[in-house]
């Protein structure tokens, strides 16, 4: 088995969100982490390593923050950890950042299997596997739910609204994961520890060969804003005496509000 | 060659037509005229199309009983380079989710996911309102490279009111691409969800029921209230007790009344609730995340609290 390339967003920890009060908008807390498909799209490479071998590569296009997310990976027990800046500061939309994946990957080359969770929970948007394939013109089973690799193919189950399907593709191919794919481990102390003495590569867009105007020109997606939409909740607690109590002044609230439709 | 146009396509027909009724506003609004690609509907054709909007129905033929993502692929960007669209919008179906990033990256442009409100401002840009951060917030975004593509989810936009109006059809050809991955078996699911978006009443279920079985206190109280029930992901996905639920990979639902029953309210069902009318949570741990985003909260045991509410509903609508 050749390398197993786990894709990482590096994602903004969703319980440290805040808003702020007068504008609305989202402060995002300093935490940066595993997103948390793609944990579970490493949790795979781990195992499937575990069974048939291989060496595990994440790899992350961001910045020093997201060093903490590769940090995570490693002490989940990823062999290497790499890098990819844009050497701009600027940020990167999806098909930027497909652009950078695949010269990264073109440094990794030979792999057997590309992985990467089904959408960030932070962006919902679902590209960087599809977009993948589609440059490296390698196969893609997108939503997979089980996955099985024995000599040189895999079989995969992916989970689509009507059906599930149940596929098989020669490597190398591209796997984007959902939830459902297994649970991920948690590192132990001592494995921690270790990940701090393992390298984080770091490749820059100039190291890649990826020109810094390429990476401007492609920005085709700008976000002009972020907002918390107001959606004001009452939340009263109904508190009584006893349970019966408190039951029945819900249901008093209820068909004052006009949604409880008892006659 | 035509100009600044829209294209539309889905594999699911009813979003194929809301996709048309807001692919005609955005058209008139480019001047340019309306497309969409028709390929494997059977039960649609050209010309109902053509009444629900459409200027031109790109058509492929004969297109197998087994269609191929990539089939699907390779039809629409010869149907791109036929029309060459400034927009292109795409059903927001898992099918349609895979399609729209492959067909963007093959054009070298953007793409915008699960856009809920779309429009084209003066210099001809795509902007969208889609939720982000696990659907606890909502970003305004701005295509700038053409073609712009965004997918739209189900029952977001209109179909346009059908008319008796002209329109031409264009015939596609091309060379069936030979498949990367095989299909080897297709399991069908049982489906249900449809009844969840339209529901008045939804009662829903977290992890705090400890088994499938107690989940007939949710039926009980589901009688009485003439409601839906629901549940969180990891009950349906995980636990397997439920086909469908509720939540921003799940579905999304509206109704007038929403009881969340042992659910601690991660972002991502939060996601799925938001447009309910009045949202009444019951949980024993006081700090759960539903209370939040409650209208009523009742700290307690569901075990205990449930049988009594039904009771007390019961006993409203006046029967023993």
């Amino acid at each position: 088995m050749n390398r197993l390339i786990v894709l990482l967003k590096d994602a903004v920890d969703l319980s440290e969100l805040k808003v702020d009060p007068t504008t609305r908008r989202i402060l995002e807390g300093p935490k940066r982490r595993i997103g948390e498909l793609d944990k579970r799209a490493l949790e795979e490479a781990l195992r499937i390593r575990e069974k048939v071998g291989g060496e595990v590569c994440t790899l992350t296009v961001g910045d020093d923050r997201s060093k903490t997310a590769l940090l995570e990976a490693l002490a989940m027990g990823a062999d290497k950890a790499y890098l990819v800046t844009t050497g701009t500061g600027a940020w990167v939309d999806a098909l930027t950042t497909s652009i950078l994946l695949r010269a990264a990957v073109g440094r990794l080359t030979p792999f057997d299997l590309i992985l990467c969770g089904e959408m960030s929970l932070d962006s919902l948007s679902s590209q960087i596997g599809p977009r993948l394939a589609e440059l490296l013109d390698l196969p893609l089973i997108t939503y997979v739910k089980q996955l099985v690799i024995d000599s040189g193919r895999l079989r995969a189950v992916r989970d689509l609204e009507d059906a599930d399907e149940v596929v098989q593709a020669e490597l190398p191919a591209v796997v984007t994961v959902s939830r459902e794919i297994n649970e991920p481990r948690i590192p132990s102390l001592m494995s921690i520890m270790r990940a701090k003495t393992k390298p984080i590569i770091t490749f820059d867009a100039a190291s890649l060969d990826v020109p810094p105007e390429m990476v401007l020109e492609a920005q085709s997606i700008e976000i002009i804003g972020v907002e918390v939409p107001q959606v004001e909740r009452k939340r009263v607690i109904v508190k009584g005496e006893t349970i019966e109590e408190s039951v029945e002044k819900l249901v008093h609230h209820l068909i004052s509000e006009g949604v409880l439709e008892v006659r | 060659m035509t100009e600044r146009g829209v294209m539309v396509y889905s594999e699911d027909k009813e979003l194929e037509l809301q996709l048309l009724g807001k692919g005609r506003e955005l058209a008139d609004r480019l001047s340019g005229p309306l497309s969409t690609v028709s390929l494997g509907h059977e039960s649609i054709d050209a010309e109902e199309l053509i009444r629900y909007g459409a200027d031109q129905v790109l058509l492929f033929k004969d297109p197998g009983p087994d269609i191929h993502i990539e089939t699907y692929r390779a039809v629409l960007l010869e149907a791109v380079k036929r029309v060459s669209p400034e927009v292109i919008l795409i059903g927001s179906t898992r099918r349609g989710r895979e399609l729209a990033p492959r067909i963007s990256s093959a054009l070298r442009t953007g793409y915008m996911a699960e856009c809920i409100e779309l429009e084209v401002d003066e210099k001809g840009d795509l902007l969208a309102r889609r939720l982000v951060y696990g659907g606890s917030a909502m970003a305004l975004e701005r295509s700038r490279r053409r073609p712009h593509v965004a997918t739209v989810p189900p029952r977001i936009f209109r179909r346009a009111e059908p008319s008796n109006r002209a329109g031409e059809v264009i015939e596609i050809m091309i060379e069936k691409p030979k498949p990367k991955t095989v299909v080897v078996e297709r399991r069908m699911k049982s489906r249900g969800g449809e009844a969840l978006e339209s529901a008045r009443v939804i009662v829903a279920a977290g992890r705090g029921f400890r088994s499938k079985e107690d989940l007939r206190l949710l039926e009980e109280l589901a009688e009485v209230l003439g409601a839906e029930i629901g549940c969180t992901r990891p009950l349906a996905a995980d636990s397997g007790w439920l086909n469908e639920w509720i939540g921003i990979s799940g579905h999304k639902v509206k109704p007038k009344l929403y009881i969340a029953c042992g659910i601690s309210g991660t972002v991502q069902h939060l996601a799925g609730i938001r447009d309910s009318q009045v949202i009444v949570s019951i949980n024993k741990d006081e700090g759960a995340n539903i209370f939040q985003a409650s209208d009523y909260g009742l700290v307690g045991d569901l075990y205990v609290i449930l049988p009594v509410l039904t009771r007390t509903l019961r006993k409203l609508k006046g029967e023993s």
